[in-house]
């Protein structure tokens, strides 16, 4: 009997140690199928697939695709399952999904780092009535002759303020501007921010800037978005494209001072106390925002969403304006607002013909019925690059209006997506944790800019292998 | 009835035999053989040889979580075993409402990893709010918020197993050590805790693989943060894994060190302990 109890034992022990192994590694599928490229609109049967698989990445506006599924289903009898990763795990997700035996049949990719990463799975979409409907295709991830990845969404990002509270501030006596067209540099922008942080109280604001949010997973506001101004300013040198330049070098940071510059002034006018950003969430940041405890916040036009739904919000829908984000760089009065994609959609080529078809199909109906681009543009938001669209059929929310009023100033430079090119997720983790550690007064600015610079040298390296 | 046992027992074994198989065996070979491999999805792999494991000894990241979840193992199994033990002492006591005391300390152990992680980093943080502090903050807060976390989920467990180790003891044997002349600590020291050393050795089994092993309760109260200073060995895994575009392989080559380790660990223990043991 004791024998046997220590072969139990022993056996118990066994499993316990296995369960660690086995938790890591993921479901396994059943192989891949054909690899048959996908042809024009409607040569391919799809009466035989009942559904399509599409694997969203704005958590955000989950719940509006989930309609759009529903209505899709009603109108052409195809299934679209769709599920959502959560914020800042996509990659995972999609990884782990992949590998199921049924794997998301559309899917996103983030740029060109994206596509050589999904290289394998993504169908070339040159002969797609996806592609055709593009309007400029200059925006499409290509390789070589073929078309890997459609952008869907073209949007724009900057400080966003609240009018009602900068209009309060320009009627105090010895406000340091009159009116938002003469913030036009770095310089001017920390005059009055600072001025405002001092009558705050008069503002009836806890602070200028919502809070900083450094929390993992949540900082991808400073660590990718606000780390594009001095890439695109490093990167954009004239000769050839700024995300290609930015793939294919070392990180000089040149621009590093300007980075800090911004970067001190929202974390020391926040509402919240720089010891404390590193438990802020962007959704916490966007809701002090929304109930009128700050006057600005840095985000994109896809954050409509989260300031109207908000309990308690306070900020007029007319009230919602954009700035450039001001950085202190020669010339920046004529810049815009950062405006571009990470939005580009893929089709999963170990899929088979006919589903690679229903699923463009799908994609198709939703950019150019018109149940489908009445949900992009109201629901969705997008400001889609598609022809399909007409002048009367742009996004209707605030910030979207602002980024398209941005886009045609005349005179003004938007700041092109530069990060696309920063080298892998591992760098911008690293990079927005030693961001956290500066707030916090750990680490010194120039071990960051340091770190910064290594980092992205052996990232480049662990890329190439 | 052992014939009947001997009988009958490949039948009653064999569905667990085959779930175990589906659901442990096939996942460990192939992930195994998948160490030793480079893939982006587990079923499109190519053979590499041992490079997987040099990168992952290379990896100061994995160092630095192995050396963190040793630390943490060993505060946190010692903690939360005299902490259970002093309260299966204190419950087996006479005392009014133990067994309400015992089901209360016993509930935490019911609320899963992901969940206690939030509510602790909501109390973390609520305390440190008045030090102008987070978690994140330091490492240190970090480490002792996963070693609180800890031992509020697992005392009450431990507790349990610890009751029923001292209800077990019989009281002719503490009586006629009283008769003796013995005193409290030496009753405590020369026949309760012999007599308990089968629920020790389940105890310490427990907390220690739990302890190393930890994932979800990491997860959600620090997530490695500041940097990745409080990133336990199946956090790190997990990020390599499924974080690291290319280092799938060396994510798996790590798990397989881990599982080395959780295995030498837990059967050395078992070893020991047992060795200590007293037939009554």
């Amino acid at each position: 009997m004791n024998k046997f109890r220590r072969i139990l034992a022993l056996s118990m022990a066994g499993c316990m140690s296995a369960t660690a192994l086995a938790g890591c590694t993921t479901d396994t599928g059943s192989g891949t199928s054909s690899t048959a490229p996908v042809v024009g609109e409607s040569s391919v049967d799809t009466s035989s697939v009942k559904s399509i698989f599409f694997l969203n990445f704005k958590p955000e506006i989950a719940d509006k695709y989930e309609a759009i599924a529903k209505q899709y289903k009603e109108e052409k009898g195809i299934e679209v399952q769709v599920k959502t990763a959560a914020s800042g795990e996509y990659e995972k997700t999609l990884t782990s999904e992949m590998a199921k035996s049924e794997p998301p049949t559309i899917f996103q990719i983030n740029g060109p780092v994206g596509y050589s990463n999904w290289k394998d799975y993504c169908a070339d979409l040159k002969a797609t009535k996806l592609y055709d409907m593009l309007s400029d295709k200059s925006l499409a991830v290509k390789d070589g002759e073929g078309i890997y990845g459609v952008p869907y969404a073209v949007e724009g990002y900057g400080i966003i303020y609240n009018n009602a509270v900068m209009t309060k501030y320009f009627g105090l006596d010895g406000a340091k501007a009159k009116s938002m067209d003469e913030i036009n540099s770095f310089a001017k922008l920390k005059e009055v921010v600072e001025d405002m942080t001092a009558k705050k109280a008069d503002l009836g604001i806890d602070g200028v800037f919502a809070s900083t949010s450094l929390k993992s997973g949540d900082d991808w506001r400073w660590q990718t978005h606000l780390m594009n101004l001095p890439l695109f300013y490093e990167f954009n040198t004239g000769s050839g494209d700024p995300i290609t330049n930015c793939l294919n070098s070392d990180l000089e940071f040149k621009y590093a001072d300007n980075y800090k510059n911004i970067f001190d002034l929202y974390t020391d006018n926040s509402c919240t106390d720089k010891t404390l950003l590193g438990g802020k969430t962007v959704d916490e940041s966007m809701a002090e925002f929304a109930t009128g405890k700050c006057a600005m916040v840095q985000n994109g036009n896809w954050a409509w969403g989260q300031i109207s739904g908000v309990d308690g919000n306070t900020v007029k829908e007319e009230d919602i304006k954009f700035l450039p984000i001001y950085t202190g760089v020669d010339g920046e009065d004529k810049q815009g607002l950062c405006v571009g994609t990470e939005n580009y959609f893929s089709i999963n080529s170990k899929v088979d013909a006919a589903t690679q078809q229903a699923s463009i199909d799908f994609l198709v109906w939703l950019f150019s019925s018109d149940y489908g681009k009445k949900a992009v543009t109201s629901d969705l938001g997008f400001i889609a690059p598609f022809t399909s669209f007409g002048e009367n059929e742009k996004p209707t929310d605030p910030l979207a209006k602002e980024v398209l009023s941005w886009m045609e100033k005349e005179g003004y430079t938007s700041v092109k997506w530069t990060f696309a090119g920063i080298p892998s997720e591992e760098w911008k983790n690293g990079f927005g944790a030693n961001l956290l550690q500066y707030a916090q007064g750990q680490k010194e600015w120039n071990d960051v800019v340091t770190e910064a610079k290594d980092s992205w040298k052996t990232e480049r390296e662990a890329m190439a292998e | 009835m052992q014939k009947a046992i001997k009988k009958w027992f490949p039948l009653f074994a064999l569905p667990t035999l085959l779930a175990f198989a589906l659901s442990f065996l096939f996942p460990f070979i192939m992930g195994l053989y998948l160490s030793f491999c480079k893939f982006k999805v587990v079923n499109n792999a190519e053979f590499v040889g041992l490079q997987n494991y040099q990168r992952a000894f290379q990896n100061q990241d994995f160092l630095n979580a192995l050396w963190f979840t040793t630390k943490f193992t060993i505060v946190s199994v010692i903690t939360i075993n005299i902490i259970a033990f002093v309260f299966a002492m204190l419950l087996t006591k006479a005392l009014k409402g133990t067994n309400m005391f015992r089901t209360i300390f016993f509930m935490p152990n019911l609320i899963g990893g992901i969940v206690l992680g939030y509510i602790w980093i909501m109390i973390i943080n609520g305390v440190l709010y008045y030090s102008g502090a987070t978690i994140t903050t330091s490492a240190d807060y970090g480490f002792w918020g996963l070693v609180i976390l800890m031992n509020w989920q697992l005392i009450g467990y431990m507790m349990i197993i610890y009751i029923s180790g001292i209800q077990q003891i019989s009281p002719d044997l503490l009586e006629a050590a009283e008769i003796d002349g013995a005193n409290a600590w030496q009753r405590l020291i020369h026949v309760t805790i012999p007599q308990v050393m089968p629920s020790v050795t389940i105890c310490l089994f427990l907390t220690l693989t739990n302890s190393f092993r930890l994932f979800d309760q990491n997860y959600a109260l620090t997530a490695g943060a500041p940097g990745k200073q409080t990133q336990m060995l199946a956090l790190d895994i997990y990020n390599t894994f499924y974080g690291r575009v290319g280092w799938q392989g060396v994510g798996q080559a790590k798990a397989v060190i881990f599982f080395i380790i959780v295995a030498a660990i837990a059967l050395s223990q078992l070893y020991f302990t047992r060795s200590k043991e007293v037939e009554s």
